[in-house]
């Protein structure tokens, strides 16, 4: 199990980054993909970006960016026409069973909530 | 580097019965020996296979069952993909003077590992193709407006050209309602618009210019070849093109020093209904947001252009042989040997294999 995988099981969502490059290393490696020196790990970003997304029966799933860069597929606790491509979410959980699990809120609809 | 011909192949039905691997690999050898004149085991110097399944060897095995010893055997992995690659690696043996003469030999099971790829870890719990499916087809309808009845079309386009395929998995046709109407698979993707993974095999005969004419009197040269891959994961696609099927495919008309209107016959990775849209694109075989009045036109013509054995849908999916039986098509077409699916006048086809949500394309150009 590699970094990702442990701090997922722990409801963290950690990608790898060079600092040497400067820059994500997505999908997650111990290595940099451009210059091969190790990577360091740290939390991503709550706050993405809905890229696509369907429905299969009640569950709502979508592609979701953070960081411009770092794309997930997971479950959006929302009705499928509240929601569209370039809306914010929050990544609202994630987790590693068998499978890992991404769920996302939107971010707006909190906002007029907490309003 | 040495011109490479398809001289020879085989074909099982495509079912839903679980059978052996290594007997399925051997079904389809069987019929190349069959088929193919003055062909002999001491003949054949490489024996490649192309499979997802999980069992090991099956390049030794394969040879040892067909009573062949050959220089070169392995197998080829490369998800939906790996028979168009396996096929490169034995034009690339001949080519390069290594051998003259390999089997290509695909084969997978109904149930076979090769449709979730564990290793990619951003699809999270929707790993199954259905759901990156699902996110290209409701691309596709928010960019160019893109109807459930065009999506439809191409469903039932291949699976009324399955009707003339033996080997086709498929045989019954379906109107564009009752597609449009079928089972929800997602919001996006009714049931009738997805190929099955199911069982088959599908062989080809590879061979250099000097050794082509001891086999056939009709060789079927291998005049482009490109490959593109991405990336692994699904995340990094664009979500309407397939970045890595446009390469691949301008690749494979430089090398074979034609355009895309040259072409008059094509095999397209149809996994889902919404994948045949974007490849006639992509390869060039029609404009930019055209796609889908060019399959309306196909369809309402009875035009075959475009996948006459039935694609993957009509034909269904055993992902080993998949690129292989596209091959075998092709080279039939070429050959004036297709029969009910047979297109006039053909001189040059194409096949085009994707893997893993087309993070990687092959594009293989032949011609008579």
């Amino acid at each position: 199990m590699n970094k990702f995988e442990t701090e997922l099981k722990i409801g963290n969502f950690v990608t790898s980054e060079c600092s040497h490059c400067n820059r994500i290393v997505w999908p997650p490696s111990d290595y940099c993909d451009n210059c091969f020196k190790a990577v360091n790990w740290r939390k991503v970003s709550q706050i993405g970006t809905i890229i696509e997304l369907s429905k299969k029966e009640n569950d709502v799933f979508c592609i979701t960016e953070f960081e411009d860069k770092i794309r997930v597929m997971g479950k959006l606790d929302a009705e499928i026409h509240m929601a569209k491509p370039g809306q914010t979410v929050r990544l609202s959980k994630c987790l590693l069973n068998n499978k890992n699990s991404f769920f996302f809120s939107l971010e707006e609809i909190k906002e007029i909530l907490e309003k | 580097m040495k011109k490479v011909a398809v001289v020879g192949y085989g074909n099982t039905k495509f079912t839903k019965d679980e059978l052996p691997i290594e007997s399925l690999l051997l079904e389809s050898t069987k019929q190349v020996f069959d088929t193919t004149k003055n062909l002999s085991q001491d003949l054949i110097d490489g024996v490649i296979v192309s499979t997802n399944d999980n069992s090991k060897y099956l390049g030794a095995i394969l040879s040892e069952l067909s009573g062949i010893k050959p220089k070169i055997s392995h197998t080829v992995e490369h998800l939906c993909s790996s028979g168009a690659n396996a096929a490169i690696s034995g034009f690339s043996y001949i080519a390069s003077g290594l051998v003259d003469t390999v089997l290509v030999t695909g084969a997978d099971k109904i149930g076979n590992p090769g449709q979730i790829l564990e290793w990619d870890k951003s699809r999270g719990e929707f790993d199954h193709p259905i759901y990156w499916a699902s996110m290209f087809t409701k691309a596709h309808k928010r960019q160019f407006s893109t109807t459930e009845e065009e999506l439809a079309i191409v469903s039932a386009k291949n699976h009324k050209q399955a009707m003339d395929n033996p080997n086709a998995y498929s045989h019954k046709p379906y109107t564009i309602s009752e597609i449009m109407n079928s089972k929800n698979v997602t919001d996006d993707l009714r049931i009738l618009d997805c190929s099955y993974s199911c069982s088959g095999s599908s062989s080809i005969l590879l061979t250099s210019e000097e050794t082509a004419k001891k086999f056939t009197d009709e060789p079927i040269w291998i005049s482009g070849i490109g490959q593109k891959t991405n990336s692994a994961s699904f995340m990094k696609n664009e979500l309407t093109t397939s970045s890595s099927s446009v390469i691949s495919a301008n690749d494979a008309y430089k090398m074979a020093k034609i355009t895309s209107q040259k072409i008059d016959i094509a095999e397209i990775h149809d996994a889902f209904s919404v994948c045949e849209l974007m490849a006639v694109e992509d390869l060039s075989l029609t404009e930019k947001n055209t796609s889908a009045s060019y399959v309306r036109n196909l369809f309402n013509t009875e035009d075959r252009k475009i996948n006459p054995r039935g694609g993957l849908i009509g034909a269904g999916h055993p992902l080993g042989a998949t690129g292989i039986s596209q091959i075998v098509e092709i080279t039939q077409q070429l050959q004036n040997k297709a029969k009910k699916r047979q297109i006039s006048n053909a001189k040059k086809g194409l096949v085009h294999n994707m893997s893993a949500a087309a993070t990687s394309s092959t594009v293989l150009i032949l011609e008579s």
